[in-house]
C-alpha cells in the first residue's frame, strides 16, 4: 500500500496542470485521425527536458491514456479510428452515431474506457512490485534473454512478416552499436560524423514514429478532403451510467481481456480492442445486433483498450522490457532523466515510480470528465485538414529532434530514419521491432558481456547462457513466440492453397 | 506490386547486413565486437532469406508504392528534404520553418490556389503556428536553435 504515500505529490499545483494538459491534449490529439498514441507521447518527450522526472512522466503518461480514449472520438463521429486500438470501436460505435445516438456512444465509450483504465492501473499497483521482487533474482544471462524475448515477440507478433519483424528488430540492435564501445572504447559503424555519439534514441523514436506519417499524409496528396462530422444530440450522462451498469457482461470481459493482452509484450490495444469485442459478442444473447450500433460492442472496446494501457507498463517498470512502442518510448523519457527502470526502482525512485502511476489513476477519471464534455470540440479538431497536420508533425519532429541535445545530427538522423521507415514499412518491415532492438540493444550488449565475463570464470558461454532453468524458460518461450508467429503466417496460405486449387477446378 | 519493388528493399538490407557482418568479424578490437558480431550473424541470415525470398518472387507482404502515390509525396519529399538538411540550418530554424510550412500547407491543400482568402488562410495559419513554436521552443523550453537571418 506505499502507493498512497505518494498520491499528494500528484495534486502538487504543477503536476497537476501537467496532468490536466496532458489529458485533454491526449484527448484531442487522440481524436485526430493520423497521430497514434506512440507518436503523439514521443513528440511530447522534448517538452519533458525542463521538467523533473516525476512531472515528465505525469504528462507523457497522461497523454498516453488520454490519446487511447480520445481515438473514439473520431472512431465513433468520423468513422475514422483515431488509433489502431479503436478499430473495434468503430463498428457498433459509429453506427449508433449514425441512428443518431452519437452522445450515447461517446459516453459509453468514456466511462468504459474509464473503468477499464482504473482496472488496469490497479493491476499496475499490485502487480508490478511483486514482480519487481521476483526480478532481483535475475541474473545477467536472464536479462539478456529477457532483452531478446522483448524483441522476439514485438518482431514476431507485431509485424505482418516474421522474417521481416526480425529483421527489423536485428537493425534496431545493430543501431545501438553504433558509437564508441563502452568498454574498449573502440568505434564501430561510424560512418557519418552526425553518428560519432551513436543514435539519440529520442530523435530515433521521434523519427521512426512521426516521419512516415508525416509522408503517409503526403501520399493522399491533394485529395485529403475533411471527413464529415456527425452532429451529436444531447444525452443524459446517468442515462449512459445505468446502460453501463445494465451491461456487465460486456465491461468484465472487455476489462479482464485488455488487462491479461496488456501484460503480453508485443500485443498491442489493437488485438485487445478486437478480441474482447469478438468475445463480447460470442457470449451475448444478443450477438446479432453486434455491428448494428449494439452498446455492448462500444463498451467491449473501450474498456478493452485503456484496461490494456496499465498492464503493458508492468514488464518496463519491473524488466526494464518495455512490452509496447510507447512503454518504449516511456522508457526513454525515464532514461533522459537519468532514471533506469527495472527491480530496484520501487527502491531507488519510489516517488518517481509511485507518482506516476499515481497519477494515472486520477488520469483516468479526469480523461472520463473532460472526455465527456470535450468531445464534440475534439471531433472538429479531428477534421483539421491533413496538410496542416504533416506541416505541424513536420516542424514539431524537427525541433523536438534538435531540443534533445541542441545538435543538427539528431535532426538529420531523425529525417533519414523517418524517410527510410516509411518506404520500408510499404515492404513488410515494422518500426516497432526496430524501436524496441534500438532500446534494449544497450542491456543485451551490456548484460551479454558482463555474462561473458562470468562464464568465462566460472562454467563457460554455453552453460551459462544456455543452462538454468529460467534461461531455458526464456528461450523456450522467444522460440515459441517465433514458431507461434510463423504458423499463423503460414496457416493462411495453406488453407488458401486448397481453396485456390478447387477454383482452378471448378 | 512488381517484384523489382520487393527485391530493392530486401537488397539494399541484404547489403547492409553484409556490409555489417564484414566490419563485425574483420575490426579490431575483437572484444568490442563480440555483440556485434552476435546480431550480425543472425541480421545476415534473415536479411538473405528475404532477399532470396524477393528474387524468387515470393515476397509478397506490404502495400508497395504505387505511381500516382510517388509522385504525391515526391514535392513534399523534396521541401522536406531542402528545410532538414539544408534550410534550417543555413536560413535559421524559424525563418526555414516559416517558408517549409507554408509551402507545405499550400502544396497539399485541396483548396483553390486561385482564390485571394485561401491564401491569406494560409499565411494566418502560418503565422498562428509559428508564434506557438516560438513562444514553446525559444520562450518556454529556452531551446536555442540556429538562428541566421530574422529570428
Amino acid at each position: 500500500m506505499e502507493f498512497i504515500y505518494y498520491f499528494g505529490d500528484v495534486f502538487s499545483p504543477l503536476s497537476f496542470m501537467l496532468l490536466l494538459g496532458g489529458t485533454i491534449g491526449g484527448l484531442i490529439l487522440g481524436a485526430t485521425p493520423g497521430l497514434s498514441p506512440t507518436m503523439a507521447v514521443a513528440l511530447l518527450i522534448p517538452f519533458t527536458f525542463q521538467l523533473e522526472a516525476t512531472q515528465g512522466l505525469i504528462l507523457l503518461g497522461a497523454a498516453y491514456t488520454s490519446t487511447v480514449a480520445g481515438g473514439a472520438v473520431s472512431a465513433i463521429l468520423l468513422k475514422i479510428p483515431g488509433a489502431p486500438a479503436n478499430i473495434a470501436t468503430t463498428l457498433d460505435g459509429h453506427t449508433m452515431a449514425k441512428q443518431g445516438h452519437g452522445a450515447k456512444a461517446l459516453q459509453l465509450s468514456f466511462l468504459s474506457s474509464a473503468v477499464g483504465g482504473i482496472f488496469g492501473v490497479l493491476l499496475l499497483i499490485f502487480l508490478t512490485p511483486v514482480l519487481a521482487d521476483w526480478a532481483l533474482a535475475f541474473g545477467p544471462s536472464h536479462l539478456f534473454w529477457m532483452a531478446i524475448l522483448g524483441v522476439t515477440v514485438i518482431g514476431s507478433l507485431d509485424s505482418a512478416s516474421v522474417v521481416k519483424g526480425l529483421l527489423s528488430g536485428c537493425i534496431g540492435l545493430w543501431l545501438s552499436t553504433i558509437g564508441f564501445d563502452d568498454i574498449m572504447g573502440a568505434q564501430r559503424f561510424i560512418f557519418h560524423p552526425s553518428l560519432g555519439g551513436g543514435i539519440n534514441i529520442i530523435a530515433a523514436l521521434i523519427g521512426l514514429f512521426a516521419i512516415p506519417q508525416v509522408l503517409t499524409m503526403f501520399a493522399k496528396g491533394r485529395n485529403s478532403g475533411a471527413a464529415e462530422v456527425i452532429a451529436v444530440q444531447k444525452h443524459s450522462v446517468l442515462d449512459a451510467m445505468r446502460e453501463l451498469i445494465r451491461r456487465p457482461r460486456a465491461l468484465t470481459i472487455g476489462t479482464v481481456t485488455g488487462s491479461i493482452i496488456g501484460l503480453i509484450p508485443g500485443v498491442g490495444g489493437q488485438i485487445a480492442g478486437l478480441v474482447a469485442y469478438d468475445q463480447t459478442k460470442k457470449f451475448s444473447p444478443e450477438s446479432e445486433k453486434f455491428g448494428k450500433g449494439h452498446s455492448e460492442g462500444v463498451i467491449a472496446a473501450e474498456s478493452a483498450n485503456n484496461a490494456m494501457v496499465g498492464p503493458s507498463l508492468v514488464p518496463l517498470l519491473t524488466l526494464s522490457i518495455p512490452g509496447s512502442p510507447t512503454a518504449a518510448v516511456l522508457l526513454g523519457g525515464l532514461l533522459i532523466h537519468g532514471i533506469f527502470p527495472g527491480s530496484d526502482l520501487f527502491d531507488n525512485h519510489p516517488e518517481v515510480a509511485w507518482t506516476f502511476i499515481n497519477s494515472m489513476l486520477i488520469g483516468q477519471i479526469l480523461m472520463c470528465l473532460f472526455g465527456l464534455y470535450i468531445a464534440g470540440f475534439a471531433a472538429r479538431v479531428a477534421q483539421v485538414p491533413q496538410s496542416v497536420m504533416a506541416a505541424v508533425v513536420l516542424a514539431l519532429s524537427v525541433f523536438g529532434a534538435y531540443s534533445v541535445q541542441s545538435s543538427m545530427g539528431d535532426v538529420y538522423v531523425m529525417a533519414c530514419l523517418g524517410i527510410m521507415m516509411f518506404f520500408f514499412e510499404r515492404y513488410g518491415f515494422s518500426a516497432a521491432p526496430l524501436v524496441l532492438g534500438l532500446i534494449l540493444g544497450p542491456i543485451a550488449e551490456a548484460n551479454f558481456i558482463q555474462g561473458s565475463m562470468i562464464a568465462n570464470a566460472t562454467d563457460g558461454l554455453t552453460t551459462y547462457f544456455l543452462g538454468g532453468a529460467l534461461n531455458k524458460l526464456l528461450i523456450i518461450i522467444v522460440l515459441a513466440s517465433i514458431a507461434y508467429s510463423a504458423w499463423m503466417e503460414l496457416r493462411p496460405r495453406r488453407l488458401q492453397a486448397p481453396a485456390d486449387k478447387t477454383e482452378a477446378r471448378t | 506490386m512488381n517484384r523489382t519493388q520487393h527485391i530493392l528493399p530486401s537488397g539494399l538490407v541484404f547489403a547492409v547486413g553484409v556490409w555489417v557482418t564484414w566490419i563485425s568479424y574483420t575490426q579490431a578490437p575483437a572484444e568490442a565486437f563480440l555483440f556485434p558480431r552476435l546480431i550480425a550473424t543472425v541480421f545476415l541470415v534473415l536479411a538473405g532469406w528475404t532477399f532470396a525470398k524477393a528474387l524468387m518472387g515470393k515476397s509478397k507482404v506490404g502495400t508497395g508504392l504505387s505511381r500516382s502515390m510517388m509522385l504525391n509525396i515526391l514535392p513534399g519529399l523534396a521541401v522536406m528534404g531542402i528545410y532538414v538538411f539544408w534550410a534550417a540550418k543555413a536560413f535559421g530554424f524559424y525563418t526555414a520553418t516559416i517558408v517549409a510550412f507554408f509551402v507545405l500547407l499550400s502544396l497539399y491543400d485541396p483548396a483553390s490556389h486561385r482564390d485571394a482568402r485561401v491564401w491569406v488562410k494560409r499565411a494566418v495559419i502560418t503565422a498562428g503556428f509559428i508564434t506557438v513554436m516560438y513562444a514553446l521552443f525559444a520562450l518556454l523550453l529556452k531551446v536555442y536553435t540556429p538562428r541566421e537571418i530574422l529570428f
